[in-house]
């Protein structure tokens, strides 16, 4: 047992810490959000040179090779900084289908410009009929001749609107709903036939929705040539909420902060309000639901490693369903904490408790993740 | 003990639904069966088709304009209001400032308020809060200095709740800066149109422009403005806090979205599912039915004693009881909302521009995040439940 970080991982730690406090107060944070695509590209690129971009890909293909441990310290990061830029869909994610799928041709096409921050792709994968259930693609992708026709509709695409290209899952046989029969393709944004509505998300970030109609690629664009790419999905998604576990710790730890300061600061009845007991209790309670949340945070973390898939996706539902009560507790009792300044856009925290109210929601939500859980037989020890 | 409502009730609670669906516009009601704020028009126009009816102050005495309802009454009438769903009434004229001329005011203050806040000819709003005296509200500093017919007022009120609309404001200012705190206040009527007051938009977590800061710059207020006695403000004050009691808990809100979220969640969603289904889910749903069924009850039981002439002048503690309840229900019922649209809560509609897309999601689903964040104010404002448990702990339980 060891939960230390290692030199290597504590020097990345101390960069990312170091450029969020340089970069990403408040205000900066409001800015970037009004930007063209709703984040800062100059920042994407100062990623980019500091190696976040390339962390989870492969050393072979032009990345740094880091591991869920190095993942989850800089969207730890992003938690605290209540970060706005696509690294989830745009690195995690997209790192996770790479690694698994492509063949060396195409990574060798793909790796380094995403690496460099030149080139960002996005994952379209879910749709408006799925709901939670991942293998419910009924976009389709036809062979004809030298290149393939897809028709569909995306939904929810995060940070789609600005991304350069897509991953974007289709059904190659089958129908919607069965596991087996779906493909991964690399889509240009420009690509004729696809187009996309773009808008902003509660939690200061952006989305679209696709419409694919006779999308034409060619032959190559198939990530793989894999036409049975379930398991790949699933371990993507698993990689993310680990991602978004870590990223909910970083927002929780920070909503915590700004309240205990607030606590001090706040004066009503001649003293701070941190001097009422209830007050001091109700944080504590906050601290214990973090440091949980933390724990399954980093079980989470090193489970993504699991090779058995079952066991794997058992210990990610448990971190999802611990990282949602906590996030609720947390974001509902900063704001409350603060008084009247919490439900106000001009304070910070009420973005904290927006942007976790939607990690709750995102990649299933709490009773989701039960569910998974119950009929997975529980978490038996 | 009797759980029934008489047939008189019964019938009345007949007169009332057939009135409200009868005249009440149905752009109005569909936005308010969405989630959405009604507007100030609709607002106004609701307000003068009731005032028609003479049920625009329906708790005021029968003498200024009131139904002389019995308080079953009221309450059956505020639930169909609710219900409906029809707009509330503008609390700030018709529950906060108006008992409190009616009560303390002179004759004049009366002849020229009442029939104008029962008509929504004036919109009045709240100038209790000060950005240093929030929960310790008697802490606060806005200064009125009378010279000959006026007072002169400096200062800063905040979190002033549609005071963008406002003509008149109701404000606590301090009189007396000597006097032990509470002793040296008093109770200001000001027209917003004044020179020296400046409005300012706060926006809220769920981007909407529902409150605001007011400045105001040696603004001058006629004496004939002040309510009652000088530096006795805190008394009405007091007053007009307890008097919302019979709305406070706002069961009825919570009520018609139990209803409504029942049949969104009996709906299938996108993906062909309802929420109704899922066993986690409908168990919350099954708990916060029975919550608001018990927190009915005591809110009955509180209206029954209050007909029966108990209690009377002294504020109820079980108010408290009703407010810290009343708005976790409030709470837990957009956290169900949120548990139905799922995902599709994230995309984000702003209030303030036309829409000219249909939404992302389901028809109602762009309003249920907003409707969610907006809701933490409800724990927090009139009197927060901390303070409501503080009440507890020292008038009833002695602690
Ligand atoms: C949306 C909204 C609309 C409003 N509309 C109006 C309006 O129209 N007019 C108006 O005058 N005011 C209005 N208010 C103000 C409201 O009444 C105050 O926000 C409320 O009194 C709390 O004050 P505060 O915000 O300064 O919080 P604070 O008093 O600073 O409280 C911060 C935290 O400390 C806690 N706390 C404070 N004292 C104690 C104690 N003794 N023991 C334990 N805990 C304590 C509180 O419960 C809270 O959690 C509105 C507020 C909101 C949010």
């Amino acid at each position: 047992m060891d939960f230390d970080l290692n030199d290597e991982q504590r020097l990345l730690k101390d960069s990312i810490d170091r450029l969020m406090a340089d970069r990403y107060g408040f205000e900066q944070r409001q800015g970037y959000i009004r930007a063209e695509g709703g984040y800062d590209r100059a920042l994407w690129l100062e990623y980019a040179g500091l190696g976040l971009l390339a962390l989870p890909f492969r050393e072979e293909d032009g990345g740094i090779g880091g591991g869920p441990e190095e993942v989850m310290l800089v969207m730890e990061a992003f938690g605290r900084a209540l970060a706005v830029e696509p690294y989830l869909a745009g690195v995690v994610m997209v790192s996770s289908l790479i690694n698994a799928l492509a063949d060396e041709a195409q990574r060798a096409a793909l790796v380094p410009a995403i690496v460099a921050g030149e080139t960002r792709f996005a994952i379209a994968h879910a749709e408006r009929a799925a709901g939670n259930r991942s293998a419910h693609v009924a976009t389709t992708a036809r062979a004809t001749g030298e290149s393939w026709i897809l028709d569909g509709a995306k939904t929810l695409v995060l940070h789609g609107g600005s991304a350069d290209a897509f991953l974007l899952t289709a059904r190659l046989s089958g129908k919607a709903g069965e596991d087996a029969g779906l493909g991964v393709f690399i889509v240009p944004a420009d690509v004729p036939g696809l187009s996309r509505r773009d808008y902003p998300t509660q939690d200061g970030m952006r989305a679209a929705e696709l419409t694919l109609d006779g999308v034409a690629l060619d032959a190559d664009a198939l990530l793989g040539d894999n036409r049975d790419a379930f398991s790949a999905l699933a371990r993507m998604q698993d990689e993310a909420i680990a991602a978004l576990c870590a990223e909910a710790v970083g927002a929780m730890e920070k909503a915590l902060e700004l309240t205990v300061d607030y606590l001090k600061v706040r004066k009503q009845f001649g003293r701070p309000i941190g001097d009422f007991q209830v007050l001091q209790h109700r944080a504590a309670e906050m601290l214990i639901e973090l440091e949980q949340a933390r724990s399954m945070a980093i079980y989470a973390t090193m489970m993504t490693r699991e090779p058995d898939s079952v066991a794997r996706s058992r210990a990610i539902s448990a971190a999802k369903v611990q990282i949602g009560k906590a996030a609720r507790f947390v974001g509902q009792q900063a704001v409350q904490l603060h008084g009247g300044i919490g439900v106000t856009m001009e304070a910070a925290v009420g973005h904290y408790f927006k942007r976790l109210t939607m990690i709750e929601k995102a990649f299933g939500d709490t009773d989701h993740h039960m569910t998974r859980l119950a009929e997975a037989g529980g978490l038996a020890a | 003990m009797d759980l029934h409502f008489t047939d008189e009730e019964n019938a009345f609670r007949a007169e009332v639904r057939a009135f409200i669906d009868a005249n009440l516009p149905a752009r109005t009601r569909q936005k308010l069966m969405e989630g959405r704020k009604p507007s100030r028009d609709d607002l106004v126009e609701w307000t003068r088709t009731l005032h028609a009816k003479g049920w625009s102050t329906p708790r005021w005495p029968v003498e200024y304009g009131g139904t002389g309802w019995s308080p079953i009454k009221q309450y059956i009438f505020l639930e169909e209001v609710l219900a409906a769903p029809a707009p509330e009434f503008l609390s700030f004229g018709v529950s906060m400032v108006g008992p409190v001329i009616y009560t303390f005011g002179n004759e004049a203050q009366k002849q020229r308020f009442l029939p104008r806040i029962a008509n929504l000819d004036d919109w009045w709003c709240q100038g209790f809060s000060e950005p240093g005296a929030g929960s310790d509200l008697a802490s606060l500093t806005t200064r009125a200095v009378r010279a000959g017919e006026h007072y002169t007022v400096n200062g800063q009120k905040t979190w002033t709740t549609l005071g963008q609309y406002a003509n008149w404001i109701f404000c606590l200012v301090r009189t007396n800066p000597e006097a032990k705190k509470q002793e040296g206040i008093s109770f200001l009527l000001i027209d917003m149109k004044t020179p020296g007051i400046t409005v300012r938009p706060i926006i809220t977590v769920d981007g909407a422009h529902e409150v605001n800061e007011v400045f105001f710059d040696d603004v001058k207020v006629p004496v004939e403005n002040l309510v009652g006695e000088e530096n006795k403000g805190w008394d009405y004050a007091k007053f007009l806090l307890s008097n919302e009691r019979i709305g406070i808990a706002r069961i009825g809100v919570s009520k018609a979205r139990l209803r409504r979220l029942r049949e969104l969640a009996s709906l299938p969603g996108l993906d062909g599912t309802c929420a109704i289904d899922r066993p986690r889910f409908r168990d919350r749903l099954i708990e916060t039915e029975i919550a608001l069924k018990a927190l009915e009850i005591t809110q009955l039981r509180v209206l029954s004693d209050e007909a029966k002439g108990l209690n009377k002048g002294k504020p109820n503690p079980a108010s408290s009881v009703l407010k810290i309840r009343g708005s976790e229900l409030q709470q837990a019922t957009t956290e169900l909302l949120m548990d139905v649209v799922g995902a599709y809560a994230l995309p984000f509609a702003d209030p303030h521009e036309a829409r000219n897309e249909p939404p992302v999601g389901p028809q109602w689903a762009d309003a249920v995040a907003p409707l969610y964040f907006n809701m933490r104010k409800v724990s927090i404002y009139g009197g927060s439940n901390e303070i409501q448990k503080n009440i507890i702990a020292k008038a009833i339980l002695g602690l």
